[in-house]
């Protein structure tokens, strides 16, 4: 039984969850496995959260602004700790001008207000590494 | 990652991760693992938290955890929630309530669904426990589900038993019926600050006060205030205090060697019915069966028992 687990994570100092319990929520629904840290959790934690989980991906989230500084921190400490293959997403209130720098720093993919929730589902089941 | 059991015998913490998902999804090496890695248990010791949803289950083991680390012990937590049975998904919050333990180098938290599972944990809740037994835990935890009445697994998992309850959940004649509240080596009143506290230990009192066989030891009703830290020492004491009385008088090893007979009967009814199934369902022998089963030309206890009799002998 193989089963699709997803670390949900706010990194940062954002004073509500409301869109990522949305996505948890979602993702529920399509069957997989979420692991939810709540509020206020530094790169650090949410590195470490998805070793022990043993995660197939981390789904980040981030209203703050402060995306440009704690997406790549999150990237850099999950491979550093081993998690090589992790799918890492990240949504929010994100300029579009800000992706391209993400997607540098290996963010897989990055969700805008708006996207539809199946959207996420449907990229994680095209790229998750089972 | 290559030789997942050497690398949990020596501290690795992604090796005890990934054995704990080899296990949990059956992958290949699974077995093997385990087979590495049985040697090398026995030494924590396990301590069940069960109660109703919002008890405070996972802040009692935040705070209970944290109490065991001052004293130096290694602790292990495994925190199970409800698989969802239309989707087959689950929401995993317990570690919401024990992020501050998340760096902590002596503490490894993990979260599993239920995935079918009816009884308040999942199927390889005894397997990860021993994975974190042999990576050298000193104490883990086993979290339930948040329970009803009747999901009593934890007991044979674990060598103490703890329910948590709270105040104003139901009248006294929810206190004299079977299940959890059966099970419990320790009650914990949580939420003790909130009305009604009292009345509960009262009328849990009650309830032991019931039990015909004098038993040489009485469940202690503890109050706490989790998220104030307020009990905490107390109960850990009591952990303590209920180990060594179960060590003195031998029922731990009783419940010990229950679990080791309970273990292997489930890892024989699994193994036999897999194969069995390989055999039956595999070749398409079972829907064979089912059309003359349901054509009335035979009945399904005489053809279960000529493939027992026929596979088995």
């Amino acid at each position: 039984m193989d089963k699709i687990k997803v670390l949900v994570a706010k990194p940062g100092l954002d004073g509500h969850d409301r869109g990522a319990k949305v996505v948890a929520r979602a993702l529920r629904d399509a069957g997989f496995e979420v692991v939810y840290t709540g509020l206020r959790q530094t790169p650090e934690q949410i590195a470490e959260a998805a070793v022990q989980e043993d995660v197939d991906v981390v789904a980040m989230s981030i209203l703050s602004g402060a995306h440009p500084h704690l997406f790549p921190a999150v990237v850099n400490l999950v491979r550093e700790k081993g998690l090589k293959d992790a799918l890492i997403i990240g949504g929010g209130v994100i300029p579009e001008s800000d992706i391209p720098a993400l997607k540098e720093a290996g963010i897989a993919e990055v969700f805008t207000p708006g996207t539809p929730t199946g959207k996420v589902v449907d990229f994680i089941k095209a790229h998750v590494k089972k | 990652m290559e030789n997942i059991a050497e690398e949990v015998l020596k501290g690795n913490r992604l090796a005890l991760a990934k054995a704990i998902t080899a296990i949990e999804n059956e992958y290949d090496n699974a077995t093997e693992i385990m087979q590495k890695l049985y040697p090398h248990t026995g030494h924590a010791y396990v301590l069940g938290v069960t109660g109703p949803p919002g008890a405070g289950k996972s802040t009692l083991t935040d705070k209970l955890a944290k109490e065991y680390r001052r004293q130096g012990k290694t602790v292990g937590i495994i925190a199970i929630d409800p698989s969802s049975p239309f989707s087959g998904g689950a929401i995993l919050g317990d570690r919401i309530r024990m992020n501050s333990l998340t760096l902590d180098p002596g503490v490894f938290i993990r979260s599993m669904g239920t995935r079918g599972s009816l009884g308040g944990l999942s199927h390889k809740t005894a397997d990860a426990v021993k994975v974190m037994d042999a990576f050298g835990m000193d104490v883990i935890f086993v979290e339930t589900v948040g329970v009803g009445q009747s999901e009593v697994d934890i007991v044979k998992a674990a060598d103490t038993t703890m329910v948590v309850l709270i105040p104003g959940m139901g009248d006294d004649i929810q206190a004299i019926k079977a299940g959890i509240l059966e099970i419990g080596d320790i009650f914990t009143i949580n939420k003790a600050d909130h009305d009604g506290a009292d009345k509960l230990a009262t009328e849990l009192n009650m309830m032991l006060d019931l039990d015909g066989v004098i038993k040489d030891w009485r469940p202690p009703i503890m109050k706490t205030i989790a998220n104030q830290n307020i009990g905490i020492k107390e109960v850990v004491e009591t952990f303590g205090k209920h180990h060594k009385h179960i060590e003195e008088n031998g029922q731990l090893t009783v419940r010990r060697t229950e679990r080791t007979k309970n273990e292997m009967l489930d890892l024989l009814d699994s193994r036999i019915g897999q194969y069995i199934r390989s055999k039956v369902v595999d070749t398409g022998k079972l829907d064979e069966l089912v059309a003359v089963i349901k054509a009335h030309e035979t009945d399904p206890y005489t053809e279960a028992n000529k493939i027992v009799h026929d596979l088995l002998k």
